[in-house]
Order: structure tokens, then sequence, then C-alpha cells
């Protein structure tokens, strides 16, 4: 089981909320071109340690917000409101 | 070049039989050469399978195949065994077809018996949405001349009397799309079957050796990887190696090797998990999907049910089972089949799959010249194996991307050009 710690609810089951994957940064859709759009949104590094990502706490306070989790332990450090 | 194969023949069995004598290793364990014509990371059954048809098709026997661990040590070891063809998009039809056709004379091909049972596969629907699908499938099966149609309750209660198909449960089963040709494959088999046959050929497998870098040199990254440049050799924890093509066929850590070669993918890595039940007489004559309960199930020779379901949510490298999959398998099947609510389960274990958004596959060439990929075969590369190797092995040596994967190149994200196949793999198998 993966504890998420919502900051407004605290730790959860990470099965009461969705996780939204990576944190990638959003380019300016009036200005980005198409391949630089599409790269933004299927593109990832996935890579086998700490990454930021985003969570939806959907069965709880439902607001997003990001932690940092290390994907080969899955071990959670320090959580922040976005 | 090749060793001469050693047979295996009803004759030889008996004989061992009678005698206790060892069998003969299937394969070697050869001395690692400082460079090779082509290097393949990943002794799964891809990787296996790409070297293999490399060396019997086209000639091209100076060839490694590179595993951090043991051969099938990955998916290729960890997966249900499912194989079907009855795809949703017509470019998935022709390309899974053909496996299933490698898979029908492999046994004879590489003189090991793989135990294909083409017992029948049947997706259920549980909603007017999933039977339109299914028919909407089975209308692109049957143009390609797949055997396919979608049955009501009825027929899949005589196919497979376990299943409640009365109308007053949570999730009645209002039809479902039935495909004799579907069926299962001893994994196992097919990954030692392919490893001895590219042995003999003359292939390498160096097992224990990681890859932990890929040389590049002009492209317009960090160190000339990126696009632009090209490969010179790769890096193990047992040494380098020089070579002028790496295949990526790393499944679940495939986005980890292709960043060796600052090619980023589409691909975000996530557990599957299975499950075993003690066994029991066999009464499961098929294999049984239900995509909108995320769980399918089969039942071996021996007769365990084989179970599975879908990706787990969150992405992660770290394979452990979790209670929440137990929970909600055990759920589920015993929706569908109430009669088994006493089977215990045996065994319960998990695998890396590597998630596309279009539950398509990744192949072919890249922008890094000499670097290609195998990848993206998130819940559905078992069946695919023996094509995904066989149209990779020809787009290697003839330099030209072969018909049955143009529609897998990597450019189809930047190009917008996404195949749309989760109508028929997101559960499916
Ligand atoms: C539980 C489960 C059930 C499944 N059920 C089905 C099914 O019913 N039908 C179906 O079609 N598919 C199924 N799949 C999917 C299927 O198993 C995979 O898609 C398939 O096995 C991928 O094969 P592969 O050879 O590409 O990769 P793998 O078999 O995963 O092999 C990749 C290899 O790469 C090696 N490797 C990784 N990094 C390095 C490195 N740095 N250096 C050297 N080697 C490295 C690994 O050790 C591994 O052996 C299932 C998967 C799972 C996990
Ligand atoms: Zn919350």
């Amino acid at each position: 089981m993966i504890v998420v710690p919502c900051p407004y609810c605290g730790p959860r089951n990470s099965v009461d909320l969705r996780n939204c994957g990576e944190v990638v940064p959003r380019p300016d859709p009036s200005t980005a071109s198409l391949s630089e759009w599409r790269t933004y949104l299927y593109l990832r590094e996935n890579p086998a340690g700490w990454i930021t990502e985003t969570w939806y706490c959907r069965s709880g306070c439902r607001r997003y917000f990001t932690i940092e989790r290390n994907t080969a332990t899955n071990e959670i450090r320090d959580s922040e409101a976005s | 070049m090749a060793r001469h194969a050693y047979k295996y023949s009803a004759g030889k069995l008996l004989k061992h039989g009678l005698t206790h004598g060892d069998w003969p290793r299937m394969w070697r364990r050869p001395e690692r050469r400082d460079s090779y014509d082509v290097v393949i990371i990943g002794g799964g059954l891809h990787g296996l399978a790409t070297a293999y048809y490399l060396a019997k098709d086209h000639g091209i026997t100076n060839v490694a195949v590179l595993d951090k661990g043991y051969l099938g040590g990955g998916g290729s070891g960890r997966n249900t065994a499912i194989v079907r063809s009855n795809y949703l998009t017509p470019d998935g039809v022709a390309f899974y077809d053909r496996s299933l056709d490698l898979y029908n004379t492999m046994s004879a091909d590489l003189n090991l018996n793989i135990m294909f049972s083409r017992r029948g596969h049947l997706t259920l629907a549980h909603t007017d949405s999933a039977l339109r699908t299914m028919n909407w499938r089975a209308e692109v099966n049957k143009l390609q001349g797949i055997d396919s149609s979608v049955i009501g309750p009825d027929e899949v209660k005589r196919l497979a009397p376990s299943l409640d198909v009365s109308p007053d449960t949570r999730y009645p089963i209002l039809g479902a799309l039935h495909h004799p040709p579907g069926g299962v494959v001893r994994h196992d088999a097919v990954v030692w079957g392919y490893a001895r046959a590219a042995d003999h050929l003359g292939v390498h497998m160096l097992q224990e050796t990681e890859v932990i870098d890929i040389v590049c040199e002009g492209g317009n990254g960090r160190d000339g990887k990126g696009p632009g440049g090209k490969v010179t050799g790769v890096r193990t924890n047992r040494g380098d190696i020089s070579t002028p093509v790496v295949v990526n066929c790393t499944a679940g850590w495939a986005s980890l090797i292709s960043n060796m070669a600052g090619v980023p993918l589409a691909i975000t890595t996530h557990p599957l998990q299975a499950a075993v039940t003690e066994p029991c007489k066999v009464f499961l004559p098929t294999v049984v999907v239900s995509g909108s309960l995320h769980v399918y199930v089969s039942q071996t020779d021996r007769g365990e049910l084989v179970f599975g379901a879908s990706v787990d949510p969150v992405g992660t490298y770290r394979v452990n089972g979790t209670l929440e999959f137990t929970e909600e398998l055990a759920g589920h099947v015993l929706e569908l089949m109430p009669g088994i609510s006493k089977m215990r389960l045996l065994r319960q274990w998990s695998g890396l799959c590597d998630m596309t958004p279009d539950y398509s596959p990744i192949m072919g060439f890249t922008p890094v010249e000499g670097y290609l990929v195998d990848v993206g075969w998130g819940t559905y590369g078992f069946k695919a194996g023996p094509v995904a190797g066989e149209t990779l092995a020809e787009t290697i040596a003839t330099g030209r991307t072969a018909d049955l994967i143009a529609p897998f190149t990597i450019d189809r994200f930047t190009e917008g050009d996404l195949v749309g196949e989760k109508g028929a793999a997101a559960v499916g198998h």
C-alpha cells in the first residue's frame, strides 16, 4: 500500500486518490508548436528514482497537490500545495 | 557457424526416461566479444525472437543479447500467456494475426513443445456500450478473415458453464466476443525455444550483463546523444562493447535504456499483477475476459486458475503484490463464477509493463542512427513476441521499416497519429 500525505486530509491510501503522473512543464498553448505541445502531452522521462508528481484527492478534499516519490522504492518525501 | 542442434524427440524422451541421463544444456554461456554487428538489450521473448529471426531469416549471426538478470526474468516469465488476434484496429489485427500464425507452427519450427492450446477466447460484455465495441471488433475482424463473432448469454453459458449468466447479477453478461483461435501458450517454453534456436545459429546470450550506458556520437544532446547522432556501442557492468546497432527490447525498463540514447519515450511503467489458485478438476474450457470487471481467467492443464487484472494505477518500478489487488480480484471473479468461492489463492506476483497512451507498441528506427526500439508492450507483448521479432529483424536487415510495423513508429506521437487500440487492449490481454 502506498500512503499519500494529502496536505489537507492527512495520510491516505493511494487508492482514495488519483495519480496524475510526473509534473511536466506546460508550454504556452498560444505560442507552442504542435510538436512541442504533443511532446508535453505524451513524452515522459519515466525515471527509476525521485520524481515530482501530481495527485488528485478524489474522495477527500478534491484538491490537486504535488509530492516527491521515489519510483524505485515508492518512498515519499515532503508535500506541498499547488 | 552454428553448432549442430540437439534434436528433441519422443525417442530421446524415452531414452532419458529409462537412463535418467542428463539433458544437454539448452544454450551456451559464451565468451563476450568486444564487438558485435547487433547488440540487443533485454533477454526476454522480444530480444530473443529478434536475434533468432536475424540469424535464421537474414543470416546475421554476429549478434549479442544482453540481459541484466536471466533470460525470461522480466515480463516474458511472468505473463498469463494469452494469445489472440481479435483487436480493434485493422493495423492491430493484421499484426497480431501474423503472430498467431507463427505460434501455430512454433513447436515444430523450434523443436520444442510450446503447448499452444487453442481453446478459444471470450471477452464478456456487461453494458450496451461494451456490446457495441464487441460488434465493432467482430466486424473489423471478419473483414480481415479472423474467426470472431458476438454471441449471446446462452451460447456463453454453453461454452463456459461455470459463468453466472443470469440477468439479475450486479453486472449481467449481455453477450461476448468469441474468438475460437485464441488460447494460451507455455510462456517459458517460448523463451527457451527461441534462446536455444538462436544459440544454435551462433547468437551470444550474455546473462547478468547490465547495460549502464549507450555510447553515441554527433547527436544534439549531452555526450553526443539524441537526435542527429549515431550509436557506437554500449557500456555494461562487464565492460564496453562496440556495435553500430543497438536494439531496445527491455519492456518495463524501456525508458531507462532509451534515455541513455537521448530518445525520450511516450511510456510510463506500471506493475501488472496476477495470481493463481490451488489446482482443481479442469472445468473452464476457454479463456474468459471481462473488461468492465477488470479481470480475466483461464485454467492451466494442471487445474490451477490463473487470474489477471488491469495494471496498477500508480506508475512505479517496484514490483510487489498488494492487498487491494487480491481484494478486488476476488470480488470480481466471484461475480462471474460464484461457484469457486471456496478456492484458495496459492500465489500472487507482479511484473513491469511499459504503457503507451494508445495501447500500441513503439517499434523500429528512432532519430538516433543505429538505435532501434521494440517497446511499449504494455500488457499484450507476449502474444506479439514472434511477429515483433520477425518484423524487427527484417527492419534491421533491410534498413527499411517492415510494412506490418509502419503504424507503430516512434514519430506517431509528435505527428499526432496515434493508433487507438484502447477498446481492445486495456484489460483485454
Ligand atoms: C502479470 C502479467 C501478465 C501478462 N499477461 C499477458 C498475456 O496474457 N498476454 C500477452 O500478450 N502479454 C501479457 N503480458 C505482457 C508481456 O508479458 C510483456 O509485454 C512481454 O513479456 C514483454 O516481453 P519483452 O521481451 O519485451 O520484455 P521482458 O520479458 O520484460 O524482458 C526485458 C528484459 O530486459 C532486461 N533488462 C532491463 N534493463 C536492462 C539493462 N539495463 N541491461 C540489460 N538488460 C536489461 C530485463 O532483465 C528483462 O529480462 C503480461 C505481463 C505481466 C506482467
Ligand atoms: Zn485531500
